[in-house]
């Protein structure tokens, strides 16, 4: 399936490597660690930043980045639930539309895609760069939050809802079968279609690509699309499993995945990397929280050291990429 | 030359220079005397550049020296090193910053200082607006830099040089974007510094430059000196020789045409420029083109070859104009998807930033036009992606470990090669060439030669755009000659002598007759 990449199974073998020695320590040091609650634990905990990180390794594998993708989690999270308790009123009217369960949740995901789009449309119609145009996405995503909100948590939203967050079938959570879902749907796609091919494409060299006939503007406002809408489905999960739509859910969450995306080999220039190292970062950061809560270690510090390993981690890649060159 | 006549400022003896896969200069001399002014002439690729790169810095030689004054041999770690020995540099392209102000562009990183350690800005002004009065530059010394034409911007280019009282100052196609009272205003300041005793290289393709200006003539070809002489004991003739004649080392031999109907004809292509020199880069080029032959197009660099052929693969749609018939049907392209489409590929000049995806695959290199044929049920298969490609990258013999070697692990030539196994993958009818050859090794290029005449016989129609005249010759069935955006000569391969074909790539042929 996959074309042996050598530079980048080396990454991935480095940061499996990594994963591997840090789960060996923790269980050495904390008997709390390698439990299978605790698996369980962990593996809920990053679903979220999973879905965000897929979206965000799309974006970067095509040369950008998107600052919105926590602000639109957000967002997505407040609309579904603000739709599925107090429905839609039509302005002028005394209508209100009620929303299910189901269609709160569509709705959640094409709030998501349609605020990516509109990211994508700006970056390749205004030739905004992707910094910008997702920066100010995040202004606005947020402010229309809080609008939607009035700043107040909506909460109360009814089991079947809250099944998304804190269901289990066949003794998995929902959201790690969602995740895993996901990653199985991204994996084959960004390696196995044309769509995957012509994302490495664009973003290893967008000129070329656009040489060979690709159409470029379309593949970027597929990809971020296509950020948005997992954005919109993490915003549901972390709605679900709270009961309750947080106005400022999904603050910094950007960051984390950036940061995931990064560890897992992908290169911020763009064409390199792959949704399987991101999801080897996306457990390296998890298993990383995770332990050192355990062991007792202050938040604060579980802040320096997660920044500590993300410079080690792009260090590393740098020194790899100036070898090669 | 002999050595009486002017103190000789600067002298190189035997500059060599290599680049992977090139010998750009092989023993290459050249001196600079106090008020004259040298003018360095020869096709694109000759050592031009190079050989004023090494002069000022900006790479050392691999063997050779370079003495001033008749001293030691001096050897310069950069260009500031360069400077310091009083050799300045205009160079082709602008090296200026836009969002800085005319005078801290001149004396950036030699800015005048006050007591306290903070730029002296009365002072840098000042100094500014004397170069500025002499370069007849009605501007500001705290003008924008980025608010200037480009004209302008050259000049304070030129200003930049002058600032820092270079004895050895060399000028690399200084007027290229200069207006008719700029280049007077230049040649004023260049009568006024050789009267001051500096030394001064000239590098320019315009002819009609050289007689109000020029004291000697040194012309290269293929990396080394073929010509000096006083430029009153040469004709344009001797020179165009010079530059041109050389012994045919191309082993190359073009088997016959055999010719087909026409399959691509472009009327009237033209690509406004955007406010820069001329109004057009592509002037109402015409061509036409027949199954089973090759096109050459010749021309300097900035002749418009690169848009033109950009402008009929679709490239700059919406910009653009010009009417395309291609197999007969009229036809507009919308974009390079829809030139493919109507099978056209297209080979950029510049492989790294326009032809290959340096981090993926040769196989995902050679496929990416193609993908369509990798399919099944929807996914790329493996299996069906290598033989599809597969064939392509035997037949242009590319030498790489696996299809899954990364492109970027390639030489120039095997990636030159690539692109070709591309592009045949989309079975194309008409193929567009721009630099075939560019930067690729003698043995790739006899290969590249090869399958451009193969391709011909096997009834494809290939433009062929080269800035190599010999390539040009050695490959074309009909030689089509650019200058400044126009077409300026249609030669049968009969006909396209070196002498004929340069003769119509050299600017204002009218004013040659100052000669």
């Amino acid at each position: 399936m996959a074309r042996p990449d050598y530079k980048i199974l080396f990454a991935q073998f480095r940061s499996l490597l990594a994963l591997a020695l840090m789960v060996l320590v923790l269980s050495l040091l904390s008997d709390r660690f390698l439990t299978p609650d605790n698996g369980w634990n962990i593996l809920r905990q990053i679903s979220v930043n999973l879905c965000l990180s897929i979206g965000m390794t799309l974006v970067i594998l095509s040369g950008g980045i998107d600052l919105s993708v926590g602000a639109i989690l957000g967002l997505a999270g407040a609309m579904a639930a603000g739709l599925l308790k107090n429905g839609l009123a039509i302005p002028g009217t005394e209508l209100v539309i009620q929303f299910s369960t189901s269609g709160a949740i569509l709705a959640g995901v094409l709030v998501g895609a349609a605020a990516g789009w509109v990211n994508g449309f700006s970056i390749t119609r205004f030739s905004l760069p992707p910094f910008v145009a997702t920066l100010g996405m995040l202004s606005i995503a947020r402010g229309l939050t809080m609008l939607w909100t009035g700043g107040f948590p909506i909460t109360g939203l009814g089991d079947g809802f809250g099944h998304l967050g804190t269901g289990v079938f066949l003794g998995m959570p929902l959201p790690v079968w969602i995740m895993l879902a996901l990653t199985a749907v991204f994996v084959v796609s960004t390696k196995c279609t044309r769509f995957g091919r012509h994302l490495y494409a664009v973003g290893g060299n967008e000129r070329a690509a656009r040489l060979t006939g690709l159409n470029v503007s379309r593949i970027k406002i597929a990809v971020y699309t296509l950020a948005g809408a997992l954005a919109g489905v993490a915003g549901l999960i972390v709605t679900a499993r709270l009961d309750s739509a947080q106005p400022n859910a999904g603050l910094g969450y950007e960051l984390d995945s950036i940061a995931a995306v990064v560890i897992g080999g992908t290169s911020l220039a763009g064409g390199r990397g792959s949704i399987w190292g991101t999801v080897l970062g996306c457990l390296i950061i998890g298993v990383l929280n995770n332990g050192l809560f355990l062991l007792n270690v202050s938040p604060f510090w579980q802040q320096v050291v997660k920044g500590a390993v993300i410079l080690l981690a792009v260090a590393i890649d740098r020194m790899n990429s100036r070898v090669r060159e | 030359m002999n050595d009486a006549g002017p103190e000789i400022l600067l002298e190189a003896e035997g500059i060599e220079k290599s680049f992977p896969g090139v010998r750009a200069l092989g023993g290459v001399s050249l001196r600079v005397r106090a008020g004259r002014l040298v003018a360095l002439l020869g096709e694109n690729g000759a050592g031009k550049s190079t050989l004023m790169n090494v002069l000022s810095g900006v790479f050392p030689p691999d063997a050779g020296t370079i003495r001033l004054g008749g001293g030691e041999p001096v050897s310069f770690a950069n260009p500031r090193a360069a400077q310091d020995h009083g050799i300045g540099i205009v160079h082709q392209e602008l090296n200026l910053i836009p969002g800085l102000t005319i005078a801290e562009n001149i004396w950036l990183g030699r800015e005048p200082r006050t007591a306290p350690g903070l730029i002296d800005y009365g002072k840098l002004n000042a100094d500014t607006a004397a170069i500025l009065s002499r370069l007849d530059l009605a501007v500001a010394p705290t003008t924008m830099l980025g608010d200037l034409r480009v004209g302008q911007q050259q000049l304070v280019e030129i200003g930049k040089a002058l600032s820092a009282r270079a004895r050895v100052l060399i000028l690399d196609e200084p007027t290229s974007s200069l207006s008719a009272h700029e280049v007077e205003v230049l040649f004023d300041v260049i009568r006024d510094l050789k009267q001051d005793g500096v030394g001064l290289v000239y590098i320019t393709h315009k002819f009609e430059e050289l007689a109000p200006i020029c004291d000697d003539v040194t012309i290269m070809r293929d990396g080394r000196v073929v010509g000096e002489s006083a430029f009153r004991d040469i004709t344009r003739d001797g020179i165009v020789r010079l530059m041109a004649g050389r012994e045919n080392k191309e082993t190359f031999q073009k088997s016959a045409a055999a010719l087909g109907d026409e399959i691509l004809r472009a009327e009237d292509m033209r690509l406004p420029a955007e406010g820069i020199g001329r109004p057009f880069l592509v002037d109402g080029v015409s061509l036409s083109l027949l199954a089973g032959e090759v096109l050459g197009v010749f021309g300097l660099v900035g002749a418009g070859r690169t848009e033109l052929l950009e402008t009929i693969f679709g490239l700059h749609a919406g910009r653009g104009t010009g009417r395309l018939t291609v197999g007969g049907k009229a036809t507009a392209f919308a974009s390079p998807a829809d030139a493919i489409a109507a099978g056209l590929a297209f080979a950029p000049e510049d492989r790294k930033r326009d032809g290959v995806v340096l981090p993926m695959s040769v196989a995902a290199n050679a496929s990416l036009a193609s993908l369509n044929r990798t399919l099944r049920g929807g996914f790329i298969s493996d299996a069906r992606e290598a033989a599809h490609i597969k064939p392509y990258i035997d037949r242009f013999r590319v030498k790489t470990p696996s299809l899954d070697q990364l492109i970027v692990n390639l030489s120039g030539g095997n990636q030159q090669k690539v692109i070709l196994a591309k592009w045949l993958a989309t079975s194309p009818r008409i193929l567009l060439l721009d630099e075939p050859t560019r930067g690729i090794d003698v043995n790739a290029k006899r290969e590249i030669y090869a399958f451009i005449d193969e391709l011909a016989r096997a009834g494809l129609g290939l433009i062929v755009v080269s800035s190599e005249l010999p390539e040009v010759l050695a490959l074309a069935d009909r030689v089509l000659v650019m200058c400044e955006g126009r077409v300026t000569a249609e030669l049968p391969r009969a006909e396209a002598t070196p002498e004929r074909v340069l003769q119509a790539a050299l600017p204002d042929r009218a004013a040659a007759l100052a000669f």
